[in-house]
């Protein structure tokens, strides 16, 4: 008989962290769990009645208790404040190195794509000791991608782009769920996680499979070259890049500041430049006129992926 | 003063009338607390057999007992009974009824009437769930989220959402009886800080349940709304916003934890004093932080949302708000604790409750503070974690206390003494049936388990095994605690006015079971609360 597994992998340093924090918390647990346990059955047994006649002293309420049981919680749970915000935070901006994955949930699956276009179904293959870069979205209802090794989970929501990253430090295989209630089938979208050595990564993802057979992949499965294409037939005619044009410059734009009509800043990224196919009249660049009608009917999602893709591949700006 | 041995019963509200009417149309707050005692145990059976069904399903990690869309209509049943028509109206409807006029020495609440209402209200609210369940279930977890809810589920959710929409009127009709009782109707020398905590608690519930409750109600009409009618208000694909939906569900019903646990904590309060003579430790701490927690509770709900795509700046704010609620609520059970402190206990079956209340709530509220951090709650959210921890907040927590409440005026609401050995009993399996059930779950959590799963990853299965296990142990107990009290039902000695030796108008004023008019003529309170020195309370049994 196999031992009973009472814990997670550990599959990566922040799961570490994470895990020093829950162990932080789980001492403060059981230290104040065990002290008021202790006390009453203490009470109920020391103080006992004894015959029917016992009449107790009233005791005055001192202020010491009041005092020091809101100040020591109340230093006790500023710390798992502090120390939780500070992981969350630092751990939200993925790295500039990330490897970025495209992730789309729908009932009851998931659809991952690489970067050189390789899609895959419910598995993701990832290199060991490479930043991996979720971008992720649904086609119907909320997921939740759910990496429990890793301790990273981020919905999965309709009508906008999510983000998660994570960075596996051993080979192995690990689960994915969706955490989110989907409907009927939800407990069946699960997943596995393969991080493989960088060679055999680099090998896995220069083939695909046709009919069984490791072929190489080919340029028209770059979603990037697609979105080359579908932005120079629909939206080159406006956005030339070049003075006097209808429409602001996009192409090397990505991941910029952009100043908007109504004296705002706007970060040029996957939602804004989704919104802006879709609702294009919402954020009006400074200078240009709400000339732009929605594309919503006439690219579908993932054309728009596609788009988005291109314009990141384009993009100058470092920071993302 | 000897009752028991009268061979011509004194009039009481029990036996001031004995037909179907008498009941129906009763506006007495005592019958009314009887009635939702009755429909209030019939949801919670109901629920509970959902939950005894999907238990044995998830015994192994393997489909064997039920199909994921019936495992999935069991849980949102199960879910959606439990909290709106049990947990929510459960102190409030049956104890609160019965105990807030008799408690400030009132004839009745401010509109019985209305009173009345708020049963029906309840009832219809209850029949349009029921008929959701019976027409085919519905499947979208009791949380509704969209826009699986108001798009893509193939179930009752119009039916569901509208019985939980009416019954929301009866909480805010309830509440706001009480709250005009509470200010108008309090006898002569009862001042605000002579109340039983009992009556703070259901003071600061009434006042959540008045400003949170139409929200719930807002947002179910939109979800029927869109799902009915088309509108574009949560669905991406019409321009809606799901995280929209989050926000106003959970800006209900987080306070709604409080709607349900702060009652509890009165009913504690009083059983505690009562079994350890003792005036409650604390006593205007005690019952200003209920009003504290009610206030800073309307502003913890996204806590609900870390991983929901929310501003990370806004759950910074959420994450410390929900850190500084606790604070009271760990107060009070510093104060419950020092209440027993020198105290002269007695280990009656209600004592057994609360004092199990106490543990079992702590680990429910600690268990909290692993939800409120931040990067902690990102691996833990919608996992088995989350079900452990409000299960001991529910179940250990409330549950546990209305219990006491139960078993405390029992006799005070029928006349009766139930066995005090198998009440005991009931209350010792209860506590370890429940533990049994729960605890494997925070671990199965913490490895990893999402909530709502029908088949899983084998590395589960020993936890799920133990928590079927451990419900049915629980079930035993629950079957226990019915069977005692129902027994007694049959016992023909009357137990007489004060059997606890108890402070509270409730015990030294009124009869029991009470006068239709809950006392004999005029009250008059000249005593401070919980005055366990007061040699009148011992002599008047």
């Amino acid at each position: 008989m196999k031992a009973v597994k009472t814990a997670p992998e550990v599959a990566s340093i922040y799961a570490h962290q994470v895990d020093n924090l829950y162990a932080y918390l789980l001492g403060v647990s059981i230290f104040f769990t065990v002290v008021i346990c202790a006390l009453i059955i203490f009470f109920s047994v020391r103080y006992r009645r004894q015959s029917d006649a016992d009449r107790p002293e009233a005791t005055k309420d001192g202020k010491l208790l009041e005092i020091l049981g809101s100040v020591i919680p109340f230093i006790l749970v500023m710390i798992m404040f502090f120390w939780g915000a500070k992981l969350y935070f630092d751990a939200r901006i993925p790295p500039k190195d990330a490897i970025e994955v495209l992730v789309t949930g729908k009932q009851w699956m998931w659809k991952l794509q690489h970067p050189n276009g390789k899609r895959e179904i419910n598995d993701l293959h990832v290199p060991v000791g490479v930043p991996i870069k979720l971008t992720m979205t649904s086609e119907d209802v909320i997921h939740s991608f759910y990496l429990p090794d890793f301790r990273k989970k981020m919905d999965v929501v309709p009508g906008k782009y999510s983000q998660m990253w994570f960075l596996p430090e051993k080979t192995g295989t690990y689960n994915i769920f969706c955490a989110e209630y989907c409907g009927t089938e939800h407990s069946l979208m699960v997943g596995k996680l393969i991080v493989m050595e960088q060679q055999e990564y680099a090998e896995w993802l220069s083939h695909r499979m046709v009919d069984g057979v490791a072929a190489p992949i080919v340029a028209s499965d770059d979603p990037a070259e697609a979105g080359k294409q579908i932005f120079e037939s629909n939206c080159m005619v406006c956005h030339t890049g070049k003075a006097g044009s209808i429409g602001p410059h996009m192409v090397d734009k990505f991941g910029s500041m952009r100043q908007l009509e109504n004296g705002e800043e706007i970060l040029m990224d996957d939602n804004y430049v989704r919104n802006s196919m879709i609702n294009p009249n919402e954020h009006i660049a400074k200078g240009y006129p709400a000339a732009m009608t929605s594309f919503k009917g006439t690219l579908n999602p993932k054309q728009m992926n596609q788009v988005i893709a291109y314009l990141k591949s384009q993009s100058t700006e470092a920071a993302e | 003063m000897n009752e028991s041995v009268q061979s011509e019963p004194k009039l009481n509200y029990l036996n001031a009338g004995n037909t179907v009417k008498s009941w129906l149309l009763t506006v007495d707050h005592k019958r009314i607390g009887v009635m939702y005692l009755v429909s209030i145990v019939f949801f919670f059976l109901i629920g509970a057999s959902a939950a005894a069904l999907f238990r044995l399903e998830l015994a192994t990690a393997l489909p064997d007992v039920v199909s994921n869309d019936t495992y999935n209509k069991l849980f949102t049943m199960h879910g959606i009974l439990m909290v709106f028509f049990f947990l929510i109206p459960a102190v409030p409807g049956v104890l609160g009824n019965f105990l807030v006029p008799i408690m400030i020495g009132a004839k009745d609440v401010a509109f019985p009437r209305l009173n009345l209402a708020s049963w029906y209200i309840y009832m219809l609210g209850g029949s349009f769930t029921l008929a959701a369940v019976l027409f085919g279930g519905i499947d979208t977890g009791w949380t509704f989220y969209t826009p699986y809810s108001s798009v893509y589920a193939d179930s009752n959710v119009i039916l569901a959402g509208t019985g939980v929409f009416i019954t929301g009127f009866s909480s805010i009709l309830t509440g706001l009886n009480f709250i005009v009782t509470i200010h108008k109707m309090r006898a002569p020398g009862m001042r605000w800080m002579r109340l039983p905590l009992f009556i703070w608690a259901q003071y600061a519930t009434s006042i959540i349940n008045i400003l949170g409750t139409p929200v719930l109600a807002i947002t179910l009409l939109l979800v029927v709304f869109e799902r009915g009618l088309g509108f574009g208000i949560f669905d991406p694909a019409r321009g809606g916003d799901p995280i929209l939906y989050q926000h106003l569900f959970w800006f209900y019903s987080h306070p709604a934890v409080y709607i349900m646990i702060l009652p509890g904590f009165g009913v504690v309060s009083e059983v505690l004093a009562c079994f350890s003579r003792k005036r409650i430790y604390g006593y205007e701490f005690v019952a200003i932080s209920s009003l504290a927690i009610a206030g800073i509770g309307f502003f913890v709900w996204g806590h609900h949302m870390f991983t929901s795509t929310q501003s990370e700046y806004a759950a910074l704010i959420f994450s410390i708000l929900s850190f500084i609620v606790g604070i009271p609520t760990s107060i009070k059970i510093f104060n419950w604790t020092a209440t027993l402190y020198k105290g002269s206990i007695e280990l009656s079956a209600p004592m057994l409750y609360t004092l199990g209340f106490i543990g079992l709530f702590m680990v429910g509220g600690l268990t909290g503070l692993f939800l409120a951090t931040m990067a902690v709650d990102v691996h833990l959210h919608d996992t088995y974690f989350v079900v452990a921890h409000f299960h001991y907040v529910m179940v250990g927590g409330m549950m546990m206390a209305w219990l006491a409440g139960m078993h405390f005026w029992w006799p005070k609401i029928f006349g009766k003494m139930y066995n005090e050995f198998w009440a005991k009993v009931g209350s010792v399996v209860i506590f370890f049936g429940f533990n049994f059930t729960f605890f494997p779950q925070f671990i199965a959590g913490y490895m990893g388990m999402p909530r709502r799963y029908h088949v899983y990853d084998l590395t589960f299965q020993p936890f799920q095994m133990l928590s079927t296990a451990g419900a049915f142990f629980m079930g035993i107990g629950l079957i226990i605690c019915l069977v005692t009290l129902v027994a007694s039902l049959f016992k023909k000695e009357n137990c007489g006015r004060n059997p606890w030796k108890a402070t509270g108008l409730e015990w030294t004023k009124a009869d029991s079971p009470p006068h239709p008019h809950n006392f004999d003529g005029p009250v008059v309170v000249d005593v401070e609360a919980y005055d366990y020195t007061d040699e009148r309370i011992y002599q008047d049994a």
